[in-house]
């Protein structure tokens, strides 16, 4: 056994990855599911996994389980190769979607991955009936799931993927369809998971949810790296704008002169300008004797660096560009790419 | 075999138990205790041929149907329900969820070849009012019955890890109708010359050899069976088995789950 899978130094570490189908009915044409993609994920951290449809984010997920092959790249999870059993003990997984044996009870599904994931026998039954209350389950335990809500199915995939107390959890698009309070659950748990010290890295392409969760993001368009973004510094990065707010509901002429953007909500008018201009719109303020209700720099929101990085071009239209390398680590120095 | 491999086996089990697979039983116990009452009424000293040929023939089909319908969606339906994902992202093996899947079928088959086998027993006791020693042939044409049943799961499984089920089910259901006349072929291959005989070979070998494993007659007529052939065919079914299981798990072991 290598130090490196005793004290892994990263969660997950991709090495390169790339997939190519063969489509078509002679199988001659060749459709690149994910250009060659270098990342790296912390220990302990939130990343999430952003793109449209299409861009490469499920089938990333998927060489990463091993249910899909590479067609060149290798990957580590906590410093074990992709088929290594004990590697898979170690970590849980919420496909898109999911859809489970649904002539079970969510008792019997969770004791049978319980199984498979190697839970000694003595322990099974408390940890399944631990997990059940935490998801919410406990009432419908006896239930098959045929009978259950999507909702309560996506509840039970969230059970299964972290019953067997994984130090990484790999999620797929869990907020999909879920009505606003069930998203508001599943935000919670993986917050719940974070201060358990474990590692989340989930896909998404709600980013909202991202952007409240996530320590860094990576941002994949059409199967390629568009971009990989610490939060943290992403919304303190100030754009060398303000957002100057004032009560009434008149627009000094001299304002949109100065190059403000003004708008007239209710009884407030919200204007963004240029930091240099900031003075003099106040002094304009107070001349007119406006009440001014706040000065505030404007921040980089994570929408506006994900449509930076997929580009107006790229939002419809397959990318012309010859391939680039993906690459990318969370731990060194060339974030915000 | 390791645990994993058990647990896949009992999940499969308990699919089918659920599924209701098992209610062909009742089916079977209709038709087998209309036999019995109308033998009974129709024939004169044909009683017991008529309830064993009816009885084993019935076992042998409906075993069939069941091996081959619920065989072919083993791996496809898995795949394409994706409950598979949430099982092979755990320590589990491919091979592993092959093996479980394979003995977890064979499982169902056994119990309900075992509860049809209890049927016609009872047809032939409701009949007869006695056992004959002959009886024991019926026994071991029901132990022939299970070794095709393993073999035609273990194809089911083969065609199932890389076809669509109605392609698997044609390829299975064909295998099992070439395979019933095996012994033809192979008389056939023997008269024939050149490149002819040559494939006709080929594919009598190739193809399983039901016809070796199907004793029924002789059940019903009370002849002997010997032992030599009870452990030839006890060998070729592991054989022919494990070769089919072995290359589901090559062409699985492969496969992109996409």
């Amino acid at each position: 056994m290598t130090l490196d899978i005793i004290f892994p130094m990263h969660a997950i570490e991709i090495l390169g990855l790339e997939k190519t189908y063969q489509v078509g009915f002679w199988r001659k044409r060749r459709k690149q599911a994910l250009r060659p993609l270098h990342l790296t994920v912390e220990l302990g951290q939130i990343f999430g996994f952003l793109g449209p449809n299409g861009a490469g984010k499920t089938t990333t997920l998927k060489m990463l389980m091993g249910l899909v092959y590479p067609t060149s790249g290798s990957a580590r999870i906590l410093g074990m190769a992709l088929d290594d059993t004990r590697m898979k003990a170690q970590i849980g997984f919420l496909p898109e979607q999911p859809y489970f044996y649904d002539y079970l009870t969510a008792r019997e599904l969770l004791r049978y991955y319980g199984q498979l994931s190697g839970i000694a026998a003595k322990q099974l039954n408390s940890r399944v009936e631990m997990i059940l209350e935490q998801v919410g389950l406990r009432d419908a335990a006896t239930v098959q799931l045929r009978k259950f809500s999507k909702g309560m199915l996506q509840r039970v995939g969230i059970a299964q993927a972290i019953l067997h107390d994984p130090k990484v959890v790999f999620l797929d698009e869990p907020m999909s369809g879920l009505d606003p309070m069930g998203r508001f659950e599943v935000r919670r748990l993986i917050e719940d998971l974070k201060s358990q010290g474990k590692t989340v890295f989930f896909s998404t392409h709600i980013l909202s949810d991202a952007e409240a969760l996530c320590d860094g993001v990576a941002v994949l368009h059409l199967g390629e790296l568009r971009g990989v973004a610490v939060i943290s510094e992403l919304t303190e990065n100030v754009q060398g704008k303000v957002e100057i707010v004032w009560q009434g509901s008149s627009i000094p002429e001299a304002i949109p002169a100065l190059g403000g953007d003004c708008r007239c909500v209710g009884q407030t008018v919200r204007a963004v300008v240029r930091e240099e201009k900031q003075d003099q719109v106040l002094d304009i303020l107070r001349r007119d004797h406006l009440r001014l209700v706040s000065v505030v720099p404007v921040r980089m929101s994570l929408e506006d660096y994900f449509v930076a990085r997929l580009g107006k071009n790229d939002l419809g239209e397959p990318s012309k560009a010859p391939p680039k390398l993906n690459s990318f680590s969370m731990a060194g120095g060339n974030r915000n790419s | 075999m390791t645990s994993r491999v058990l647990y896949i086996a009992a999940n499969t089990f308990r699919e089918a138990v659920r599924d209701r697979v098992l209610y062909n039983l009742i089916a079977f116990a209709l038709l087998m205790s209309a036999a019995a009452v109308l033998v009974g009424t129709i024939s004169i000293n044909i009683e017991r041929l008529v309830v064993i040929n009816l009885g084993l023939t019935t076992v042998s089909l409906f075993g069939m149907v069941i091996a081959i319908l619920i065989g072919i969606g083993l791996v496809s339906k898995e795949i394409e329900k994706r409950t598979l994902y949430t099982v092979l992202s755990r320590p589990v093996r491919r091979w592993e969820f092959i093996a479980g899947k394979f003995f977890g079928l064979s499982g169902t088959l056994v119990v309900n070849t075992f509860c049809m086998a209890v049927g016609v027993f009872l047809s032939l006791l409701y009949v007869s009012h006695r056992f004959e020693s002959g009886d024991r042939t019926v026994l071991i044409a029901l132990y022939f019955i299970v070794l095709q049943l393993f073999i035609i799961t273990a194809l089911a499984l083969l065609f199932s890890s890389f076809s669509s089920p109605l392609l698997s089910a044609l390829f299975a259901f064909s295998l099992f109708v070439i395979g019933s006349f095996a012994e033809d072929l192979r008389g056939f291959a023997k008269m024939a010359h050149g490149i002819a005989g040559w494939l006709a070979s080929a594919a009598a070998y190739l193809v399983p050899n039901f016809s070796a494993l199907n004793v029924i007659n002789q059940a019903a007529h009370g002849q002997h069976v010997v032992f030599r052939l009870i452990a030839y065919n006890t060998a070729y079914a592991l054989v022919y088995s494990v070769a089919a299981l072995s290359g589901a798990v090559l062409i699985f072991e492969r496969r992109n789950l996409k």
